[in-house]
């Protein structure tokens, strides 16, 4: 507990209109009921018993900051409450006694409203004493609830960028192994690669998670690592890339779209033999980019896809994280043909 | 002289092994395959000595491809797959490079092909039985008569012991795998199989029910009414996955 409810405006400012209210009350009350006391004697009595009051109420402010009640021991508060009213009564009485005692009248006046004095302040302190508890207890949660929204924000961060990272390391390898042998084939194409090879990279790097890049931006990037890969896979490996005039604006997650396809390449190479044609579309439905990846298959191996399949788990967990929403990825197949279908939604 | 055989999907990476092969005269490279299918045509063919198999190919891996050969030569594998992976089978290949790989760590490998040549021949087929790979335990790849067939592991009734063999049943019948029921018993996703019996790994998918049999024993009753010997023992594990 570091901040005291004394240092909060919205605490302070109604504790001290109120402790003013409280004096001037008693005041008037005083003036309009008891006539026959002098000034003096009324503003002595109330400034002095609100005063210690205050104290009392201060002293178990402090209580509070060290020693917050559960919910249900507020007995224990009442009680408290009681034996500091009882402890106000008893200096508020002395006090009393020794500036205004002087007075018979005075005296046994004070002595009839003890009750009532007692009463009030037992309401007043108990009043503050709770207060101050909803008051620590408000902060508390606060905090609680800041401590929640920064690990969840930490951890989702955490989590896209891992899922982004997952670069495969399989594809490094093999396409260092392409360049080595290239190295002894055809020296330029070795140069021409490494060059496509770190230019890929460096994009994966640079890019921060939930940056936003427009779909060409995105689709030179992916030609980059298709050029890669057509180096690896020779003849096998062909794509065919389509893009809507008015899709071409539109924004996207920075590499969402390479691992879709790095997925569709090894799921078409790996389950025919043969050309494998990859191909990528994209239009623009309502105000969302859509883009449709397909790839060869063949069904009579494939096992039957559930749900998302095939590896694309960590890009609808992706696209979860960046919008709440677990529809956005879905995949068909139609005879021996694989899609990958990719919904983005679009700022107005 | 020895015939060597080059399996690997990339053409570069296939250039590149020939290229380093060059130096050994000893050492003639036979075949150059693109896939496990060619792969396993060319062994039968060639009976080739050595051979440098890449792991992630088209269709079939490339151990899927050796569990299908009889008598498999000795295997040096060349492969992008991570050294935790590949550490499995250091006991067994005559040796494996991680691409990319330089002429001198690919010597190293021929050496020591050279010099257990002269001796005995590795042990292909204990690698098979020691090496899982990771996610590859999805289908199993059986071979009848000259044909290749990958079953996913879905469509897999039961197995049953045979000797030295495993029977396979589907619903096309069966298929006989050189293989032991202890290795199906580690390798079958453990959710969906279990052994019920000393000779019976059963695909919990296709009971319908469970009767009592003789004393103490049950019997498990699939699908397409095949009788399952389920042992007391069995009945326990049986009722664990089932949730009984």
């Amino acid at each position: 507990m570091s901040s005291s409810p004394l240092t909060a405006k919205r605490f302070l400012t109604p504790l001290i209109i109120a402790w003013v209210v409280l004096v001037t009350a008693q005041v008037f009350f005083l003036r309009s009921y008891f006539p026959f006391f002098p000034l003096y004697t009324v503003l002595t009595d109330s400034l002095l018993s609100n005063f210690l009051l205050l104290v009392a109420g201060l002293l178990m402010l402090n209580v509070t900051k060290y020693y917050l009640p559960s919910t249900y021991q507020y007995t224990s508060v009442i009680a408290a409450c009681l034996v500091l009213t009882g402890l106000w009564l008893f200096v508020s009485n002395t006090f009393l006694k020794i500036f205004l005692g002087d007075s018979e009248v005075y005296a046994a006046f004070l002595k009839n409203s003890l009750i009532i004095r007692a009463g009030f302040a037992f309401l007043v302190l108990t009043i503050l004493t709770i207060a101050a508890i909803l008051w620590y207890n408000w902060v508390e949660r606060q905090k609680v609830e800041q401590r929640r929204t920064d690990a969840d924000r930490l951890s989702r961060e955490a989590e896209l960028f891992k899922l982004r990272q997952q670069l495969q390391p399989h594809f490094l390898f093999n396409s260092l192994n392409s360049i080595n042998a290239l190295i002894g084939l055809n020296p330029q194409q070795a140069r021409r690669m490494v060059q496509q090879l770190s230019d890929f990279l460096r994009g994966t790097l640079k890019k921060e998670e939930s940056q936003m890049i427009s779909l060409t931006e995105e689709i030179n990037y992916l030609n980059l690592y298709l050029e890669i890969e057509k180096v690896r896979f020779g003849n096998r490996l062909m794509t065919s890339i389509s893009i809507d005039e008015d899709t071409k604006e539109l924004q996207l997650p920075t590499l969402l779209l390479q691992p879709i396809v790095e997925n569709a390449i090894k799921f078409g190479l790996y389950d025919t033999i043969g050309e494998t044609l990859i191909t990528i579309e994209s239009t623009k439905e309502l105000s969302e980019l859509c883009i449709m990846v397909s790839n060869p298959f063949d069904p009579e191996t494939s096992l039957p896809k559930t749900g998302t399949g095939f590896g694309l788990s960590s890009i609808k967990r992706r696209l979860y994280l960046l919008y709440g929403r677990n529809d956005l990825l879905s995949t068909k197949t139609k005879e021996n043909i694989y899609y990958t279908i990719v919904k983005i939604p679009q700022q107005a | 002289m020895s015939k060597v055989i080059i399996i690997d999907d990339e053409f570069l990476a296939r250039s590149m092994v020939k290229e380093y092969l060059q130096k050994y005269p000893q050492l003639e490279l036979v075949a150059e395959c693109g896939d496990g299918f060619e792969g396993m045509k060319a062994i039968q063919e060639h009976k080739p000595d050595l051979i440098f198999l890449d792991i992630q190919m088209p269709k079939i891996s490339g151990f899927e491809m050796l569990e299908l050969i009889e008598e498999p030569p000795a295997v040096i594998f060349a492969t992008a797959f991570d050294e935790y992976a590949i550490k499995a089978f250091e006991a067994h290949a005559v040796d494996y490079l991680l691409k990319p790989f330089d002429q001198e760590r690919f010597d190293k490998a021929v050496n020591k092909f050279l010099a257990q040549h002269k001796g005995s021949a590795t042990n292909t087929q204990e690698l098979l039985n020691d090496v899982q790979l990771p996610n590859s335990n999805n289908r199993i790849v059986v071979k009848n008569g000259s044909k290749i067939k990958i079953i996913p592991v879905q469509e897999v009734l039961y197995l049953e012991a045979a000797d030295d063999f495993v029977k396979i049943f589907t619903k096309d019948g069966y298929f006989l795998k050189n293989k032991t029921m202890s290795f199906f018993e580690a390798f079958l996703p453990a959710d969906l199989f279990v052994r019920s019996h000393r000779s019976y790994i059963v695909n919990i998918q296709e009971i319908t029910r469970i009767d009592p049999y003789e004393k103490d024993g049950h019997v498990a009753i699939l699908k397409n009414g095949t009788k399952i010997n389920v042992s007391r023992n069995g009945y326990g594990k049986l009722k664990a996955v089932l949730g009984l």
